[in-house]
């Protein structure tokens, strides 16, 4: 007796190519966006059997047509309303994967107050925010992460504002998930958009983006090649914080107060600090290398920063529901029509 | 009126039988007379009574107690005959303090009564009430020469009933509301079991206080019926509503049911994203309370992202609702360019209050037509429905979302501080007697063997509504302009003016959907019109009753419900009239529309004092009109 059994056909594995939308990509030659959206088209088939359950939503800014060269559901709104807008979308429906692209003047200018509250109410989706230190759609003026001093169209003699460090804010907003890369390391972006989806919560990830036109090369020394090894601190958990030319240095914790050591002489590994991505008093110090200047100057750090596990908003409102329904019932329209109190006239 | 006399307790009291009546009760913020009022007004309710309420309350929470900024009125009006107004004028006045009589005594009628409470009449309540330095008490002075008054001390009395309950004096001052509700419902002949049953269900686990409570009830009724002072009674019976069964229903809440009932025929979840903004925060509250139904309410962080998490959950497929007030609309502005370009159904509710910018929050106005209409960037024409009085905001909202839904478009649905509060009894309809609502989601491609055309229209100028979830439908949306039909970005001059115009006709072609406007009193031709939209309804509905019977038989009341589109008839029937009168609490808008569009030459009636139109208001206007040669 023949007793073939069939064996249910695997999905096929969606590639990049699925991911690609017929729509003409309209940014700058040259521009970061194209590796960041790269780097999504690439990883996404790793971890999305249904790509009609992606949404991409952004808001108004260079960085936000990105949902438009992507082949899934998409949504291109206004301007910093994008975590609003995906928080509605994720809540009436958690079976959705929703990522926001945005932008550091999206995100931390016009948006600032939906990011915060995204933050602290920890929805389930990828927040990826292409950092270039200007606004490039309307022809460069200076953003909130733009460095003091910078002079741009509107600050033709030096910007005022103290900028924001994106790291710092995550953290006081109570993000559970906050991570940083940069669009010239396809592989580290990779693994971070990676990680970023892998986490359950509002991941926030800081993409270092290169604006060829209004801001070029403000990022550079922690891309290329002369500086890098110098400049980037490349965190991985539970691994000792090494960086320079030869790994020869590093970073020791003198109480609260990080210090740049050479190793040898003495000094080994073993008395590095050890990231530990689920240390918010340490990912707390981590965040301000980035305002330390002159002698106090530490490398840039990329990768997990912090990573908490807590609820998220679209699971506790489900929970809340189903909590009444069990307690309650579903209230029949015909007496939610009459309500409690009723009389009748003949 | 009529009166028979009646012997009891070997004492005389009139009874006053009496059509309708209004009572106003005031007092401090703190002083419960919202609650008073409230309790009176279900009594009535429940006993068939025909009503109609119109609370006023600060915008200070607890404003300086027994200032005349603290002062928190309830006004009803009830009766056996139909009410439409809580009434110009009131014939009883309660007053916790002197600084709630001075605010009322203008509009007690000539022989009106007067209930006060003596001990809010001390010389620093009517210091704090702005009498001047030995000023007299007006309770003696002869200031009430002409009213019937009852100088009660409630304070007093209350503590004396109290005295043995072992409550602290907190709480013994805060029942003296209940001592005045006794008494009320003895002075117009109501039960106290209705009451009675309401304070059981709320303090049941608190029985001291529910105790202290029924007794001080209990205390006012007896001080009512066995002290000599009181003479009068009044006794109305229960109106001739048309037979069925009736609730007592505010704006507010009818709004909330309504969309309620709109979401459950079209079997759409509901989403709210609302943020707190007086008068409309009820709506937030009472649909946060059918968690058990599924309802999704999201208080969010500001009026933006309440209406983008709206427009976010609509694009799922949920129906998506915010509820907010002028101000909040304003700052909605943006995202309903948003949504209406995105063309997605979206309910959007604005309570209109008194305005511009902070204005008069607790007070109402109907001054946000024109940014319902136009106050958005673009060509961004929405429909707009206006409900007018507390129960009509269940059909109206019911129809807003109908059309939502139906024709891919936001709807604003427009309500104000007067009827969102006010209340009414509501001959409600069951499930069966609701129109059905069509919702439907594409499923497969609409342009086989092509690509998916998520902006193809039908007959009517709608689109697809497509969900996220859809296999095989995968496309973005956005606020740049779209080609037509395939919903691609397009810069393209020609294009986007076609497209301008598609938005548009398709908000027209609603106007197919909607029913002919007819007068809904009065000849359809003739000598005049007045014209209303929204929460006028009551008051020209009664000033025009009135003035039947006074023997002017030949105008009509045509009032407004669809503000866009208009009801194709519209132009027409206002020019079969040879005057029309617009009363409206703003300083002229739906005149403007119906001048601009119809070239009618319309006279306004304008009023902007946070307060609605009386009857009187309206009346001596259209006589003054009527007689203009």
């Amino acid at each position: 007796m023949d007793t073939t059994t069939l064996e249910p056909t695997a999905p096929v594995k969606l590639t990049a190519k699925d991911f690609t939308s017929d729509q003409e990509i309209k940014w700058c030659p040259g521009c970061g966006d194209y590796s960041i959206l790269k780097q999504v088209q690439t990883v996404l088939p790793d971890f999305v059997v249904e790509k009609e359950k992606v949404v991409f939503v952004s808001g108004i800014g260079c960085s936000s047509r990105f949902p438009y060269y992507m082949n899934t559901y998409g949504i291109h709104s206004i301007h910093g309303r994008a975590p609003a807008i995906a928080t509605g979308v994720k809540a009436a429906n958690p079976e959705l994967n929703v990522w926001v692209i945005s932008g550091d003047g999206d995100l931390m200018s016009i948006g600032g107050n939906h990011l915060i509250h995204v933050l602290r109410r920890n929805p389930n989706i990828k927040l990826m925010m292409f950092n270039n230190e200007i606004y490039g759609l309307t022809k460069g003026q200076y953003s909130p992460t733009s460095q003091r001093g910078v002079v741009t169209k509107s600050t033709p003699f030096g910007s005022l504002d103290e900028p924001f460090n994106p790291a710092e804010l995550a953290l006081g907003a109570k993000s559970t998930f906050f991570a940083r890369t940069l669009d010239r390391d396809p592989k580290h972006m990779q693994a971070i958009i990676t990680r970023a989806n892998a986490h359950k919560g509002t991941s926030f990830v800081e993409v270092y983006q290169n604006c060829p036109v209004f801001n070029d090369g403000v990022f550079f020394v922690y891309t290329e090649k002369e500086t890098k090894k110098e400049e980037c601190l490349w965190l991985e958990n539970g691994k000792p914080l090494v960086f320079g030319q030869t790994e020869n240095k590093g970073i020791k914790l003198d109480g609260f107060k990080p210090v740049v050591v050479e190793l040898g002489n003495g000094v080994s590994k073993d008395d590095l600090w050890v990231h530990d991505e689920s240390d918010k008093i340490k990912a707390s110090i981590l965040a301000q290398f980035a305002n330390f200047t002159g002698n106090e100057h530490k490398p840039r750090p990329f990768g997990v920063f912090y990573k908490e596990e807590r609820s998220c908003i679209e699971d506790d409102m489900t929970a809340q529901i189903d909590y009444a329904f069990e307690k309650k019932g579903r209230v029949p329209l015909n007496k939610i029509l009459s309500g409690d109190k009723t009389w009748t006239i003949v | 009126m009529d009166t028979t006399l009646e012997t009891k307790q070997s004492r005389v009291t009139t009874t006053v039988n009496s059509e309708s009546i209004v009572v106003r009760f005031s007092g401090d913020s703190g002083d419960g007379m919202q609650l008073t009022g409230m309790q009176f007004t279900d009594t009535s309710a429940l006993l068939g009574k025909d009503i109609s309420t119109f609370p006023e309350y600060p915008a200070e929470i607890r404003a300086p107690a027994g200032t005349l900024a603290g002062v928190s009125g309830f006004q009803v009006h009830f009766g056996s005959k139909e009410i439409f107004t809580p009434g110009d004028f009131y014939d009883v006045i309660v007053c916790m303090n002197a600084a709630a009589l001075k605010t009322d005594l203008e509009r007690l009628k000539k022989d009106g009564v007067v209930i006060a409470n003596v001990s809010g009449f001390d010389s620093k309540n009517m210091k704090l009430a702005g009498y001047p330095e030995g000023a007299t008490n007006p309770l003696e002075d002869g200031t009430l020469d002409g009213y019937k008054v009852y100088r009660v001390d409630v304070s007093k009395l209350t503590k004396e009933a109290l005295k043995e309950s072992g409550l602290g004096m907190k709480e013994i001052e805060r029942s003296k509301n209940m001592f005045v509700l006794g008494l009320l419902f003895w002075m117009f002949d109501n039960s106290m079991e209705f009451t009675i049953k309401s304070l059981e269900e709320k303090f049941g686990k608190k029985p001291d206080i529910l105790a202290a409570n029924l007794k001080v009830l209990k205390a006012g009724w007896n001080y009512g019926d066995t002290t000599e002072v009181f003479t009068t009674r009044y006794k109305t019976t229960a109106a001739q509503l048309t037979p069925g069964v009736y609730r007592n229903i505010s704006g507010n809440q009818a709004l909330s049911i309504g969309i309620l009932a709109a979401a459950e025929k079209a079997g759409l979840p509901i989403f709210l994203g609302s943020y707190p903004i007086t008068p409309a925060s009820d709506v937030l509250h009472d649909l946060s309370k059918y968690k058990s139904n599924g309802v999704k309410t999201f208080q969010a962080e500001d009026e933006i992202a309440a209406i983008c998490s709206a427009i976010g959950a609509a694009y799922t497929g949920s129906l998506g609702v915010t509820s907010t007030s002028g101000p909040g609309v304003a700052l909605k502005s943006e995202a309903m360019s948003l949504a209406m370009i995105f063309e997605i159904p979206l309910l959007i509710c604005d309570i209109q209050r008194g305005g511009p910018s902070t204005g008069l929050p607790t007070k109402t106005e109907q001054a946000d037509l024109m940014m319902a209409m136009y106050g958005r960037h673009g060509e961004s024409p929405l429909p707009i429905i206006a409900a007018n009085s507390p129960a009509d905001c269940f059909d109206a909202v019911y129809e807003a979302v109908k059309i939502s839904i139906e024709h891919m478009v936001p709807v604003i649905f427009l309500s104000d501080g007067y009827i969102a509060n006010g209340a009414e009894p509501w001959r409600f309809p069951t499930e069966d007697m609701l129109a059905p609502i069509k919702a439907t989601f594409l499923q497969e491609n609409n342009n086989p063997g092509g690509k998916l055309l998520p902006y193809k229209r039908d007959v009517n100028g709608v689109r697809p509504w497509i969900k996220p979830g859809t296999k095989g439908l995968e496309h973005r949306i956005g606020g740049l302009e779209k080609q037509e039909d395939t919903g691609n970005v397009s810069y393209d001059s020609k294009n986007h003016e076609r497209m301008v115009h598609l938005r548009a006709a398709k908000v027209e072609k609603i106007a197919d959907f909607i029913p002919l406007i007819k007068p809904d009193s009065g000849p359809a031709k003739g000598k005049m019109c007045v014209l209303g939209w929204g929460s006028t309804y009551g008051a020209i509905k009664t000033a025009l009753l009135e003035l039947n019977q006074e023997g002017y038989k030949d105008i009509s009341h045509v009032h407004v419900r669809h503000m866009n589109p208009f009801p194709k008839n519209l132009g027409e029937l206002l020019h079969s009239y040879e005057k029309v009168l617009v009363p409206e609490m703003n300083t002229g808008q739906l005149i403007l529309l119906v001048r601009a569009k119809y070239l009618v030459p319309a006279v306004g009636l304008n009023k902007v004092q946070g307060q609605p139109f009386t009857t009187e208001e309206v009346k001596a206007k259209i006589v003054e009109l009527y007689n203009q040669k």
